[in-house]
């Protein structure tokens, strides 16, 4: 029999309207709002680029590199404060690293679920919202004045950290949460304890995730300014960093104090100085990307 | 009911009772494991067969809401109670999961992880050969002992999975339906090496396919909501069963 002609299929009325025309129109609307959306986005971000790079393209050259700040505009240069970002860089990443992933292995596999765990836990979340002037603050009356660090690198990179810490924690937290607990019962079912569990097969599982979260926060540090002003970081530094006791200037901030010069001269250096310091970033953002991929497959 | 009158059993539940929460889910339950036995473990989803399992070498103390009211003896002495080594005894006591789960790294850092963290002091290359060959996957993976143990397939996997738990050398090998992820095939030849492994091990496995109870184990216990309703031989619990209801699970009338 052919179905087409059955009785049933030819009484039944239909109870679909599909209004097909106007589904289109809400779609193409809708389509178009967010397109353009989107380009106004990226036309504000060319726009930025464009004039950083037309203002400061000239200045990118070795002297740059090389030459410490100076009065004349020509003989001016950024050496101080890459070596300034990399010391901090360097030591806030070790103590933000050690701090913060230890943070989270101790509340993600360690902690006892109670009320205490659960108040440090809505702390953390609170402190990652907290702007990055009232850690400055905090880095000034603490390691500044209070352990008499002095306007050091170390007080500096002791700050960024604070800063970076509530995040690293949360970021690994969700790596760590995403290793299956199949995993585990695997490996307490060969007689393992918790750390040899957790150092062997979890936080391998989860470095992936933990080294994006470890990186973008390295990234946001790095471009930080208020903080370390507030720590009172010098703008004028005709030296390297020797220890991690000496005084030292950072990008941002040797960006800030020529941007706020009255002459035009700095102000096209300051864009030379973003031109260096995006360079730095996306240097950390590949690196973020790289090591996922590469971890990725290997797991 | 509970005709299983071991003398010296290598495993045994008194009076056990476990609850989650406030949910009573194995129900004063008596059970002696021979040595060198394979006895399955039967019912319908959810009657608490795997709770049971775990039991046997205290895999339930991760489940947050768990407690218990009993006793669970593994060769005479309570494993809950006495001050043993929990990590000790899960060495002697195996498990293998319903979901293969080999660890990330190499084929042979799955089998010498846990030798190796238990203070293992013999050949490990000698080890990984031994215990693949015992789970009949070394001739499949010899020459990639270094591909990660993910690359495999899911039988393969389970049978990975066997290997590691047999490099530890256990007494008993607990496994709960360590079949039902795995295709036809798989489960043939896990089954035809539970068969080789029972020569050596006790091995208590849980499935929910009773043609596979039939196979492979010599004894069987059939489970109904917490209750262990009947216990023995298996060619008896499935040719006449003393219980109306294990009879009317067994021909497939619930479950
Ligand atoms: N982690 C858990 N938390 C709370 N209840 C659970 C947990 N695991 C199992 N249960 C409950 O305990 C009962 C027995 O479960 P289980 O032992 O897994 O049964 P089976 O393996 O026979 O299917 C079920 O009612 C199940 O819902
Ligand atoms: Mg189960």
């Amino acid at each position: 029999m052919n179905p087409v002609e059955s009785p049933a299929s030819a009484a039944k009325p239909n109870l679909f309207q599909n209004k097909r025309t106007l589904r289109l129109v809400k779609e193409r609307v809708f389509f178009g709002i967010i397109f353009a959306s989107t380009l106004l986005a990226l036309g504000f971000l060319f726009y930025l680029l464009f004039s950083i790079f037309h203002q400061g393209w000239d200045h990118l050259s070795v002297d740059f590199f090389t030459n410490f700040p100076s009065r004349f505009p020509a003989k001016a240069g950024f050496k101080s404060a890459i070596y300034g970002t990399v010391w901090l860089g360097g030591l806030t990443l070790i103590f933000s690293v050690f701090f913060g992933v230890g943070a989270a292995l101790y509340l993600q596999e360690m902690s006892p679920r109670n009320r205490f765990t659960s108040w440090i836990e809505i702390s953390i979340s609170t402190l990652a919202g907290v702007p990055s002037i009232i850690y400055g603050m905090l880095g000034l009356g603490i390691f500044v004045r209070f352990l008499d660090l002095g306007r050091s690198v170390l007080a500096g990179a002791l700050t960024l950290s604070l800063l970076i810490i509530p995040v690293i924690i949360i970021a690994s937290r969700e790596a760590l949460k995403s290793v299956p607990d199949s995993v585990r019962m695997a490996s307490y079912a060969l007689g393992a304890s918790k750390w040899q569990t957790v150092r062997d097969h979890v936080l391998p599982s989860a470095i992936p995730g933990v080294a994006t979260g470890v990186i973008l926060s390295m990234a946001r540090a790095m471009g930080e300014a208020a903080p370390l002003i507030l720590l009172g970081a010098l703008t004028y530094v005709a030296f390297i960093p020797g220890s991690p006791m000496d005084s030292f200037t950072a990008m941002p901030i040797q960006i800030f104090n020529w941007a706020s010069r009255p002459q035009e001269a700095f102000h096209d250096l300051a864009s030379t100085g973003i031109i260096v310091l995006l360079g730095f970033l996306m240097i950390c953002n590949s690196a973020a990307i790289f090591i996922r991929s590469r971890w990725g497959k290997r797991l | 009911m509970n005709s299983q009158k071991f003398t010296s059993p290598i495993l045994e539940a008194r009076n056990l009772n476990i609850y989650y929460g406030t949910k009573k889910v194995v129900k004063n339950l008596n059970m002696k494991i021979g040595k060198q036995t394979v006895t399955s473990l039967i019912g319908p989803s959810g009657c608490g067969k795997s709770t049971m399992l775990r039991s046997f070498n205290r895999m339930n103390d991760f489940i947050d809401s768990f407690h218990y009211e009993g006793e669970v003896l593994f060769e005479g002495s309570d494993i809950y109670r006495s001050k043993i080594d929990v990590t000790e005894f899960r060495r002697r006591i195996g498990m293998v999961f319903q979901k293969p789960n080999p660890f990330s790294s190499s084929i042979a850092k799955n089998i010498t992880w846990g030798p190796k963290i238990n203070g293992y002091v013999g050949d490990l290359n000698e080890l990984v050969e031994k215990s693949l060959r015992r789970a009949a996957l070394w001739d499949e993976v010899k020459d990639k002992l270094n591909d990660s143990g993910l690359a495999l397939s899911g039988g393969q996997q389970q049978r990975l999975c066997i290997a590691r738990a047999v490099a530890m050398d256990p007494e008993v090998i607990l496994m709960d339906e360590p079949c039902s992820a795995l295709d036809p095939a798989s489960t043939l030849a896990i089954e035809d090496l539970i068969h080789d492994l029972k020569k050596e091990y006790t091995i208590v496995i849980v499935t929910h396919n009773m043609q596979q109870a039939a196979r492979v184990s010599e004894y069987t216990a059939f489970m109904y909501n917490g209750d262990l309703i009947e216990y023995g031989p298996t060619s008896k619990l499935f040719a006449s069963p003393d219980e109306k209801l294990t009879r009317d699970y067994i021909v497939g009338r619930f479950g």
